[in-house]
């Protein structure tokens, strides 16, 4: 893309050029001014978010209301998060919006951009907080049952064995425990030491402790190596 | 005899045999021997611990270095004992290793409690405790752990069992008992009960309590203990907790280690055995060697982090058998002072980790994470 830009630049100056010569005037491509076909582009450190300032000199800085202006439409974008995100900023500060190669839109900086480009209204913070809140309140609730030791009934609890869920690799399920003779889910395993170790009854599949549990564990758990082991 | 116990004797009747021929063989046979002896280990059935078995023919094929063992002590630790009597599953595991320990032929010298007697510290938890180690034919030394301590702060446990810091000589060897489990108050302030402290403490993964320590006053009482002992007196210290900083998170810490350690410095072959961490564990630092012990009740998985390099990890335990990872264990004090740990676990070949080995340093294989 920014190859493009540099061919884009060189076919540009050559016909500038040869405009300023049918003006009689001499060909100083050094002391050129800024003018509508100049651009100069700048990315953002994730190299997604790039925005295109058409009417300014590649080879030289941006005049600081211009950078500002571009600095602060970069910020905007990043919440687009991974795609990758074209913007035209025009003469006439118009703002247009390619994502992920899709046709140019118009955009106006700070609003929603049009759906044709994300395929959906971006989450809220709003939404995220309520979400965070949800998850949080689920895996608190299994953070619980997992220290209970009323979920059995000889005074066992989750922890005892698996502190911070160590050792329970939820990621190998469904695997095929060998010593159930038969393939398990994680909640088969939640189950099998309900019954065993802790001595009490097994929770249903829908039972909202069991999704607590499995939620506290795959929390836990997240973001350590899987490594598969004999048990 | 117990189940491990038989499997235990009949492990020993081969190796013994196989040992006999070890004698005087150059290293081909030497290594034609140790794939033979891992292949009885398959054939007995159960878990080979680690690759620790050629470890140990290194030492057993040189048989005249082997310094003499001058006496033999046995553990028990970390029994975890619920209110619910004799056919709890935890109860019946301490059985077991009471059982062990009896069975041993000659009798240890004497015998460790290593600590967390109890589950929560319930009168009735540490006298069903008191009732199990009185079956102990060996004489007994108990230690106090926090399990059994943060309910009532050590009322019961010092009524069944005394003081829980003292030493004594024996053979040569000074011993130490130190009660490695002191926390700062965390529970005034948060206005808790003494079962919700309790409960706390027991737990490992939350950071609602202080660390342990071993605080200034017992290190006071330990300086001026081993003032009155001779630097070449070999040293064996026994503490519930680590003197050493393996995991915080999980209070597999102790606070002031490195302030402890400072005592224990000028002497010249220091043995640090302790519970609290259920599993294999060996570490060493400048003079001191550090020896963890097994639960009988559950055996903890290896923390994320900071694992002494020098521990041979063992592999993760089946949750299906209620014995793998527990066991408990004997410590040979060799004639010159240092000791060479035995692991007897209940489910798995015996693993000796012998003076020599950990005094050349080596690191260990990296074993499974947890």
């Amino acid at each position: 893309m920014r190859m493009g830009f540099i061919i884009m630049l060189a076919v540009g100056m050559l016909v500038g050029g040869l405009v300023w010569e049918g003006k009689d005037r001499p060909l100083h491509i050094q002391t050129v001014e800024a003018s509508d076909w100049m651009t100069r582009t700048v990315t953002a450190c994730d190299r997604r978010k790039t925005v295109i300032v058409e009417g300014a000199r590649p080879d030289l800085p941006l005049p600081p209301a211009k950078a500002q202006q571009v600095a602060a439409l970069l910020q905007d974008l990043m919440r687009f998060c991974t795609a990758e995100v074209h913007a035209r900023l025009t003469t006439q500060e118009e703002i247009f919006l390619s994502v992920n190669g899709l046709p140019y839109q118009r955009y106006v900086m700070g609003q929603d951009p049009p759906l044709v480009l994300v395929h959906g209204k971006p989450h809220s913070p709003r939404e995220m907080q309520i979400w965070a809140a949800e998850y949080k309140n689920m895996v608190e609730e299994g953070n619980k049952l997992f220290h209970d030791s009323t979920l059995g009934k000889n005074g066992i609890s989750c922890d005892m064995c698996h502190p911070n869920a160590s050792n329970t690799h939820p990621e190998t399920y469904p695997k095929f425990q060998t010593q159930l003779k038969s393939m398990a889910l994680l909640r088969d395993m939640i189950n099998w030491c309900l019954e065993n170790p802790l001595e009490g009854a097994k929770l249903t599949d829908n039972d909202p402790k069991m999704k607590a549990i499995e939620a506290y564990i795959l929390d836990q758990r997240k973001g350590v190596a899987i490594e598969a082991g004999k048990h | 005899m117990t189940r491990g116990d038989k499997q235990r004797a009949d492990h020993e009747q081969q190796r013994q045999r196989l040992l006999q021929q070890l004698r005087n063989c150059d290293r081909r046979t030497f290594l034609s021997l140790a794939g033979r002896y891992a292949a009885m280990t398959v054939a007995t059935g159960v878990v080979a611990p680690h690759s620790f078995q050629l470890v140990e023919f290194v030492y057993a094929a040189t048989p005249e270095t082997k310094p003499e063992v001058a006496f033999r002590l046995a553990y028990i630790s970390d029994t975890h004992l619920f209110s619910k009597g004799m056919t709890h599953r935890f109860a019946k595991a301490a059985l077991t290793a009471v059982e062990d320990v009896n069975a041993l032929d000659p009798q240890p010298d004497f015998v460790l409690f290593g600590g967390d007697l109890a589950q929560l510290g319930q009168a009735d938890e540490l006298a069903l405790g008191q009732q199990i180690l009185k079956e102990v034919k060996a004489p007994l030394k108990v230690m106090v752990g926090e399990h059994d301590w943060y309910f009532d702060l050590g009322e019961k446990w010092r009524e069944l069992f005394g003081q829980p810091t003292y030493s004594w000589d024996h053979k040569g060897v000074h011993f130490v008992v130190l009660n490695s489990v002191v926390e700062k108050d965390f529970w005034t302030a948060k206005g808790m009960t003494p079962m919700q402290r309790m409960v706390t403490v027991a737990g490992l993964d939350n950071a609602r309590q202080s660390r342990f320590e071993v605080g200034a006053e017992q290190r006071n009482w330990l300086a001026k203990d081993l003032a009155k002992v001779d630097k070449k007196t070999p040293l064996v210290v026994f503490s519930h907790s680590p003197l050493y900083k393996y995991y915080r998170d999980w209070n597999f810490w102790t606070d002031d280690a490195e302030d402890v350690q400072k005592l224990l410095f000028p002497f010249a072959k220091v043995t640090v055995i302790h519970g609290h961490t259920h599993q294999l564990l060996t570490n060493r630092i400048k003079n001191i060697s550090f020896h963890g012990m097994l639960s009988t009740a559950w055996p903890w998985p290896y923390a994320p982090s900071g694992l002494p390099k020098l521990t041979i990890q063992m592999d993760r335990t089946d949750p299906f058998d209620q014995f793998d990872g527990c066991g408990n264990g004997t410590i040979d004090v060799r004639k010159d002072g240092p000791v060479n740990k035995n692991y007897a676990l209940w489910s798995r070949n015996p693993l000796t980790v012998a003076y020599d080995t950990i005094s050349a340093s080596k690191a260990a294989a990296k074993g499974p994470s947890y």
